[in-house]
């Protein structure tokens, strides 16, 4: 509870239900105070998340008000507590408990004895509560109303309508939760039915907690369709290695091989939803490219596979006495990333060592090793937000939980959004967003007009407003002039937590400067070695750079890909030692001298920092797995050249972190940088923005085509000038091309400056590094195709 | 006896002694002539009776009918499959012998009626008990016992019987899966007994 909320008298009803006096806050629902005392009522249609909608009717009850009783059972998930009121359960009142039998016999009508082809079959309430509440036999004789089946709603959704009893959680989930009212009730009687628009596909990235929230088998994921029964899996607690939200999951494995995923519960970061990215893109696991041993490169030029001990060697002749350049990648556990960490500073005494695997700049380096670290903002402070601002960050893309928490808040109060970016999505439209058009380069200027801002209000900052030069400065400024919450909500998983760690070339471990001595003799003395690269070190581009001139002699890359980062990246790297440490086959994984294969999130432990720095701490979920997490792996290579850094294990690692604690010393000042702006551009040339949709090209969406079936399908977003001056209607192609290549794509005509153009980042037939060499501020030429 | 010692008795609760002990447990007495002479009587019929003793392996006398042998997943008239990969033979085994994978019948890979087949089905003759609560579980028929019971064998791996090794021979009217259901069918009909047979239509392009 808030202080401002605990300030605030809840006036506390008291009731009695079956004979118990029960005392809750004023507005309680009937079924929930039961459930306080431990009374269960069965119900189908009742969520605590959903508003209620009292559409099964299971849970009737006898209700007396002040001796006043109703004529009829009362369904006793629409109705609140009151004082003097007494409440008769199935536990105490025939009535009830015969109005209960009644609704279960009429649910079953017409549903069909489906349950032994049906995936709910094992964890179905209907089935539950069948058993607990209704008849043995069935006294129904008549022929069961049947619809064809199943109807896929989408690539990923399946509807069984004969099953369905039509709680309308799916239909409120849609509406109240994810704003995407694709699916809705049609029909009346007993031909209701749920259904979708004919016109809009059931595109919804949150589709898969309709599945999850369903009571019955009526929707169920195409993935884990027949897949298995409850009792053949064996559950584990996990957290989401696709994003930086960090949603509390859960995965079910059958005989070491992930079956599906379900998101867990947290009340305080995911509720009990996820994304269907979380949810379904698990099969990059289990692809044919997953790398079994460990590869050298052979005299040959060919990659063959070798023993661990020959691998090491082989890497550590190629680190040893070395300049190497460390490059961690954005999926790191913090355990892994401090692996990383420690490997540069001690085993290759470098600085040289950087997780961003993406656009970055100096402005953003000096940013997060002077503020980002110290933002305390929480998905709370989202809630009791006056005023949400969003910059250079689409929440439903790139942090799909953030999103819900925004929407919940826009729904619930119409919490006001403010979004700087270069058109309005479906997330900022859905979120009633107040747009500020922007050309990208232009940021900062735009982010200095805002005003209005208070302390409750929430400035929410993307990773990619570091394209944009000044722009990171400004929201600085922003935050610090009106004293509004300031959050860094990168896109990735392991981003965060790699920054805790002091996987950046600026920071050592517990945010330790690399440019104070005592901070780094407090490092040498905990981790017992004599002294620490002092050097400043490079950043990814940097140590591309470095590799392409000879600088360096070796790379160490865990988990990049090379078109994340630059066009360029790849043949940057083609003239020096390049160590991978990969789960598949990669580009990187092509040209490198070594690989050696590591565990995917499923096979190990760890713990990944959310955008709030909240811990997000998983098991292994496949017990039997041979793959070894990447710290160990550095910990082995680390004896064989000769340093070692003892990190034999992920629980090893996560002891030593908690050790170190954090730096409370002076640390490094924020560098404002001026406001960049946008390139001029006229005629047929247009700025480029781009960001990445949820669902798109990214590896770890590999190997599920029934997501890839939802992702949203390119275009390039224009104004409604540029479109008059193309002569391009809606749908209409259009070419955008730099002198690398080009991108042909429909055109959305759109509310956006003239100037723009807006294109997805790294969706099909639309990537902008691999097409056009730059993700945004770049100039380009909008021509009709 | 040593176990003797280790139980207790009444009297070691401060109880009286039982009757029990001072009671004799039989009151079997050496037996009269007469009597011993009854009890050989029965000996001596048997030795004009016909022997009941079987030369197997050379000869094999049916069981009884019910007798609780190997399994067999049976087949519909037209040969597609009965098993639907419910699982609900590997819930109810005791042993935990039985392991299913449901998966579902696609376009032009259909194996059983409606939307479901078992993919994969294995039994394990190791730990299979034959109680056949698994016949009980089939909720179509699908699997049933044979009165086959020479099960042995001299490795392990081949006491794990893969669907292959347990469905039906395809008789007469019979068509390999995988192929369409019977036309204007549905799993009803098929669950009903109302499909005899295989219907030209059915049979799809020949298997490589």
């Amino acid at each position: 509870m808030t202080p401002e909320q605990a300030l605030v008298e809840v006036e506390m009803i008291t009731c009695i239900i079956d004979g118990f006096e029960v005392t809750v806050p004023k507005g309680t629902l009937v079924i929930r105070a039961a459930e306080k005392l431990g009374i269960q009522i069965p119900r189908f249609c009742d969520h605590p998340l959903l508003s209620p909608a009292g559409a099964c009717r299971q849970c009737l009850v006898d209700i007396e008000i002040n001796g006043r009783a109703f004529p009829k059972p009362q369904a006793s998930c629409t109705i609140p507590v009151e004082t003097g009121m007494i409440v008769k359960t199935q536990l105490t009142s025939p009535v009830a408990e015969k109005a209960q039998k009644g609704i279960m016999e009429l649910l079953l009508i017409n549903h069909p004895l489906d349950c032994p082809v049906c995936d709910k079959g094992g964890e179905c309430p209907l089935q539950n509560q069948a058993m607990s509440s209704g008849r043995g036999e069935s006294r129904y004789e008549g022929v069961k109303r049947t619809f064809e089946k199943p109807v896929a709603i989408s690539s990923q959704v399946l509807l069984d309508r004969e099953r369905c009893v039509l709680c309308a959680r799916c239909t409120r989930f849609s509406d109240q939760i994810a704003g995407d009212p694709f699916i809705t009730l049609n029909e009346r009687g007993a031909l209701q039915q749920v259904g979708i628009y004919e016109k809009d596909p059931f595109e919804s990235y949150y589709s898969g907690n309709t599945v999850q929230i369903c009571p019955v088998g009526a929707l169920t994921g195409a993935s884990y369709r027949f897949r298995s029964r409850p009792f053949d899996l064996v559950s584990t607690p996990s957290a989401c290695e696709h994003c930086a939200s960090g949603c509390a999951m859960r995965t079910d494995v059958r005989r070491g091989k992930t079956l599906r995923r379900l998101a867990g519960e947290d009340a305080a970061v995911n509720e009990e939803w996820n994304c269907d990215k979380g949810r379904w893109a698990f099969k990059y696991i289990s692809s044919k490219e997953r790398i079994a041993s460990p590869l050298v490169r052979g005299t040959d030029g060919e990659l063959h596979e070798a023993s661990w001990p020959e691998a090491l060697a082989a890497a550590a002749a190629g680190l040893k006495g070395k300049r190497v350049g460390v490059l961690v990648g954005g999926r790191a556990t913090v355990e892994d990333a401090y692996g990383y960490s420690k490997f540069a500073r001690v085993a290759l005494s470098t600085n040289d060592i950087d997780f961003r695997a993406r656009a970055h700049s100096d402005e953003e380096t000096s940013f997060l090793s002077a503020v980002a670290l110290g933002l305390t903002t929480t998905y709370a402070d989202i809630d009791r937000a006056d005023k949400v601002v969003l910059l250079g960050f689409e929440p439903e893309d790139e942090s799909p939980i953030v999103f819900l928490r925004i929407f919940k808040q826009v729904r619930k109060r119409s919490l006001p959004v403010l979004t700087v970016a270069a058109f309005a999505s479906r997330g900022s439209k859905k979120m009633k967003a107040t747009l500020l058009p922007v050309v990208a380069g232009n940021e900062a200027a735009v982010i200095a007009g805002i005003s209005e801002l208070t302390s409750r209000s929430v400035i929410l900052v993307g990773e990619r407003l570091s394209e944009s030069v000044g722009a990171l400065s400004a929201a600085k400024a922003l935050a610090d002039s009106t004293g509004a919450k300031l959050a860094w909500i990168p896109r990735r998983a392991g981003e965060r937590g790699a920054l805790d760690v002091g996987a950046i070339s600026t920071l050592l471990p517990g945010g330790r400067p690399v440019s104070d001595p005592a901070a780094r003799v407090d490092l040498a003395a905990a981790w017992g070695v004599d002294s620490l690269p002092t050097s400043s070190g490079r950043t990814t581009a940097q140590i591309l750079a470095a590799a392409e001139s000879k600088e360096l002699d070796a790379v160490v890359i865990g988990g990049v890909d090379p078109l994340d980062i630059s066009a360029q990246a790849l043949g940057q790297l083609l003239n020096t030692f390049v160590l991978s440490l990969e789960i598949s086959h990669s580009a990187v994984t092509a040209i490198a001298d070594v690989v050696l294969p590591v565990a995917a999130v499923a096979e190990k432990s760890g713990t990944f920092l959310d955008w709030e720095g909240r811990a997000r701490a998983f098991d292994k979920a496949i017990p039997d797995s041979l793959t070894r997490s990447d710290v160990r792996i550095l910990s082995m290579l680390a004896d064989e050249i000769g340093a070692a850094i003892n990190l034999p294990t992920v629980a090893a690692t996560a002891r030593e972190i908690q050790s170190l604690d954090k730096w409370d010393g002076a640390t490094v000042a924020f560098a404002p940088v001026s406001d960049g702006s946008a390139p001029k551009v006229s005629g047929s040339e247009a700025v480029l923005a781009s960001h990445r949709l949820l669902l798109d090209l990214g590896t770890l969406q590999n190997g599920e085509a029934n997501l890839a079936g939802t992702a949203r399908s390119a275009t390039a977003n224009i104004s409604q000038g540029r479109a008059a001056t193309l002569g391009v209607a809606e749908g209409d192609l259009v070419q955008i091309s730099t002198q690398r290549g080009s991108v042909t794509v429909p055109a959305h005509i759109t509310e956006m400056d003239d100037s723009s153009v807006w294109i997805p980042r790294n969706s099909e037939g639309s990537q902008a590094i691999a097409n056009l060499g730059n993700v945004s501020g770049e100039v380009v030429t909008v021509v009709k195709a | 006896m040593a176990e003797n010692s280790l139980t207790p008795r009444p009297e070691d609760f401060g109880l009286a002694k039982a009757a029990s002990e001072s009671v004799p447990i039989t009151d079997q007495e050496p037996s009269g002539f007469f009597k011993q002479l009854l009890g050989f009587w029965v000996t001596f019929q048997a030795m004009f009776k016909k022997p009941n003793t079987v030369q197997y392996p050379e000869v094999k006398e049916p069981t009884a009918p019910r007798f609780h042998g190997r399994h067999q997943l049976n087949r519909h008239e037209d040969g597609l499959e009965k098993c639907i990969g419910c699982e609900l033979c590997a819930w109810a085994c005791p042993a935990d012998a039985i392991l299913v994978e449901g998966a579902n019948n696609e376009e032009g890979a259909q194996f059983s009626p409606g939307e479901r087949y078992g993919r994969v089905y294995q039994i394990n003759y190791l730990r299979c008990i034959f109680c056949g609560l698994c016949i009980e579980a089939c909720p179509t028929r699908a699997l049933t016992m044979t009165n086959e019971y020479e099960l042995a064998d001299d490795q392990r791996s081949k006491l794990i019987f893969e669907k292959e090794d347990l469905l039906a021979p395809l008789r007469q009217g019979m068509l390999m899966p995988p192929h369409p259901m019977y036309p204007g069918s549905d799993d009803g009909t098929y669950y009903r007994g109302e499909v005899k047979g295989s219907h030209p239509s059915q049979e799809t392009a020949p298997h490589a």
